[in-house]
């Protein structure tokens, strides 16, 4: 079992022609992802490799059958193509683009409550079932199938360094989630977390935050509550000036709210057992989960 | 991207938000004259990014010609330190002469992206001029927040909310509320990430006015505001910064001795933290990127280097689908380019590590290896011990 992606995804790429759609898309089919076709208007007809091409993405729907998207189109492209991809009925969708504007975002998310579509993204690695289906840019050799543990994060090589460390002491993983580093995202911590606790094949969960909002306030006020699991969690940026973007546009102190701080607290206090050295963060995941 | 107060002021006037009338000077000729023109008494402002000016001694108000003079001669050229600005201060260049006003009230109105709720969201505040982290902490219920969805719009009960909140007296209202709109539109239209009037004031003769002014724009959504670009102020950017920014290198200086390279935000949030933990400290971040090549390590070198206090640098890299062999090549023929002068500790991981490894031992340059992150910090804090 997985959460939100497994062996019988049927993936579309946006963007495919370009320089990073081809590379990656290439990379997704040796993973073993099943990518049924991609779209780039203009270029209807042709094909990536084996794969076909088609303008839209209700054609490549309606001739695919394909149920999960990939996005990885320009920055003033990838609002329209979320909401293409959400109007064409396209269940999961992974926005890997980093750089669309906060207001583009803002109205998609408001958008996106109205519909079933779950967006995964922006600014992310995407998600990973490892053995079964590789959505994203993430190197998939550092995976191992079948879990036990679950991975939520808003980082991207942080959360390699989290699977590589993981894998390193013997635990694989179920699903792999990266939710991206945006201020305003679509699937977050919350969904995240309420999906592995129901997986009977996850049995437990690390959770990677960083400085900047208060999403993992919320998730462990939520875990609190609710996870039946154990949570190993980890938070990046104790040592950022506040007022300033660490590289991520949604990692920002500001006005006192989003410290590393603060967030440790409340995953402490909610029973999370919080790593503080990340060169120890799998042999920690080993005590806390065996 | 910030703007100056007197740049915002500009795309005020521009969605019918009343400012003062006023003109800007960067000597003190051309502020005796802007002066002379608008009448006395005049505010002169200086125009710098960071807040708190007036109380950093940026802001006069001049009631005579003499105090004119004097106010541009003492804030012009000086080195305005407030606490958004940290102990290095910043040179003032250009000042904003604006008329004096009557001030009957003083009011604080701003709109914000609210991350969490994904809308818009309006806060104001009866009690204006002063620090509002300070009146929501102190008064929580004098603050109005009224969220506004993006796809709808703003809409009148909106207005409705934030003007019984502010208790605001009747004959004001139609004056407020086409403020409220210009503001929202000119939020949206710009891609704003803040808009903040402190204070919107209420003459003594009964008019509004954005006595201050502050806009900070989304960068990313920079490709569609070139009048905002255009009003770029290379004054106000860290001289590093901007040069790490040229090479599409994202670095902020932290002031510590230890200089690190990171790819990937995360990690390099990360790495700093654990630089810390063993016992030294991070002298800044920087992600050189997913897609990092040698070209950019090098130019990742020079700019760590640019900075005296570093003491030792730690690169750290997970490799991913940039192969760590890659890398391990653009290091060696950086370090080599750019004449190391001090010790480096460099832990990789991910996909060919083993030849990466190889090919960083044989380079024969003075290149400490480190087993796994935890190593690497010890390894790079003793160093710099």
């Amino acid at each position: 079992m997985s959460i939100f992606v497994n062996k019988e995804t049927r993936v579309l790429v946006q963007g495919i022609t370009g320089k990073e759609g081809q590379f990656h898309t290439q990379q997704c089919i040796a993973y073993g992802t099943k990518v049924v076709a991609g779209v780039t208007p203009g270029k209807g007809g042709q094909k990536m490799d084996e794969v076909p091409v088609f303008n839209t993405v209700q054609e490549a729907r309606d001739k695919t059958g394909a149920n999960a998207s990939m996005i990885l189109v320009p920055p003033p492209f990838a609002a329209d193509a979320i909401l293409e991809a959400v109007d064409a009925g396209i269940e999961v969708i992974v926005c890997i683009t980093e750089g669309v504007p906060v207001m583009d975002m803002l109205r998609v998310k408001n958008y996106l409550a109205t519909k079933k579509s779950r967006l995964i993204g922006p600014n992310c690695p995407g998600i990973i079932t490892p053995g079964e289906c590789k959505i994203g840019i993430m190197p998939g050799a550092i995976h191992t199938p079948g879990g036990p543990v679950g991975v939520v994060s808003r980082s991207g090589t942080l959360t390699y360094e989290v699977v590589h460390q993981l894998t390193q002491v013997g635990l694989g993983q179920t699903t792999c989630v990266g939710i991206g580093g945006d201020p305003v995202n679509g699937t977050g911590f919350l969904d995240c977390l309420e999906a592995f606790n129901a997986d009977p094949e996850t049995k437990a969960v690390v959770m990677v935050g960083e400085i900047g909002g208060n999403a993992e306030e919320q998730a462990a006020a939520w875990i609190k509550a609710n996870m039946n699991k154990p949570v190993v969690g980890f938070i990046a940026g104790l040592t950022a000036p506040p007022g300033r973007r660490m590289g991520h546009a949604g990692a920002i102190v500001s006005g006192g709210q989003g410290t590393a701080t603060a967030k440790i607290a409340a995953m402490e206090q909610s029973g999370i057992a919080v790593c503080k050295d990340l060169g120890t963060l799998g042999r920690l995941c080993k005590e806390v989960f065996s | 991207m910030k703007i100056h107060e007197y740049q915002a002021k500009e795309l005020f006037r521009k969605y019918k938000v009343p400012t003062p009338q006023g003109g800007v000077g960067s000597t003190v000729a051309e502020i005796e004259k802007i002066a002379a023109e608008l009448g006395l008494p005049v505010a002169v402002k200086a125009q710098i990014h960071a807040g708190g000016r007036g109380k950093g001694g940026g802001v006069k108000v001049a009631r005579t010609t003499e105090e004119v003079t004097s106010a541009a001669s003492a804030i012009l050229g000086m080195t305005l330190v407030t606490k958004q600005t940290g102990p290095e201060g910043r040179l003032v260049k250009t000042l904003l002469v604006e008329k004096g006003v009557a001030i009957a009230k003083e009011m604080y109105l701003s709109l914000v992206p609210d991350r969490a709720t994904a809308t818009i969201t309006i806060i104001a505040s009866q009690d204006g001029g002063m620090d509002i982290e300070e009146v929501a902490a102190k008064t929580p219920e004098r603050i109005i927040k009224v969220p506004v969805n993006p796809i709808t719009g703003i809409r009148g009960y909106h207005i409705n909310r934030v003007m019984y909140g502010l208790e605001l007296e009747k004959e004001l209202m139609k004056e407020f509320a086409a403020i409220l709109r210009g503001l929202y539109s000119l939020f949206v239209d710009y891609d704003c990430s803040l808009v903040e009037i402190n204070p919107l004031i209420i003459t003594e003769d009964k008019r509004i006015i954005a006595l201050d002014a502050k806009m900070d724009i989304d960068s990313n959504a920079l490709y569609r505001h070139a009048d905002v670009v255009a009003m770029h102020d290379p004054n106000e950017d860290d001289p590093t910064e901007a040069e790490a920014a040229k090479f599409n290198l994202n670095y902020i200086n932290l002031g510590g001795n230890v200089g690190n390279m990171v790819n990937g935000a995360g990690l390099a949030m990360a790495t700093m933290d654990i630089i810390k933990q063993a016992g030294a400290e991070p002298a800044n971040f920087l992600d050189v990127g997913g897609g990092a090549n040698a070209e950019m390590v090098e130019n990742g070198f020079r700019i760590i280097l640019s900075d005296s206090k570093v003491k030792g640098i730690l690169i750290n890299i997970f490799g991913g689908i940039l192969r760590c062999d890659v890398l391990a090549q653009g290091v060696v023929q950086a370090a080599k380019k750019v004449q190391l002068s001090v010790p480096v500790v460099v832990r990789m991981e991910g996909t060919n590590v083993e030849e990466g490894r190889r090919i960083l031992t044989e380079s024969g340059l003075k290149l400490i290896n480190a087993t796994d992150l935890s190593d690497a910090a010890r390894k790079v804090a003793e160093i710099v011990a």
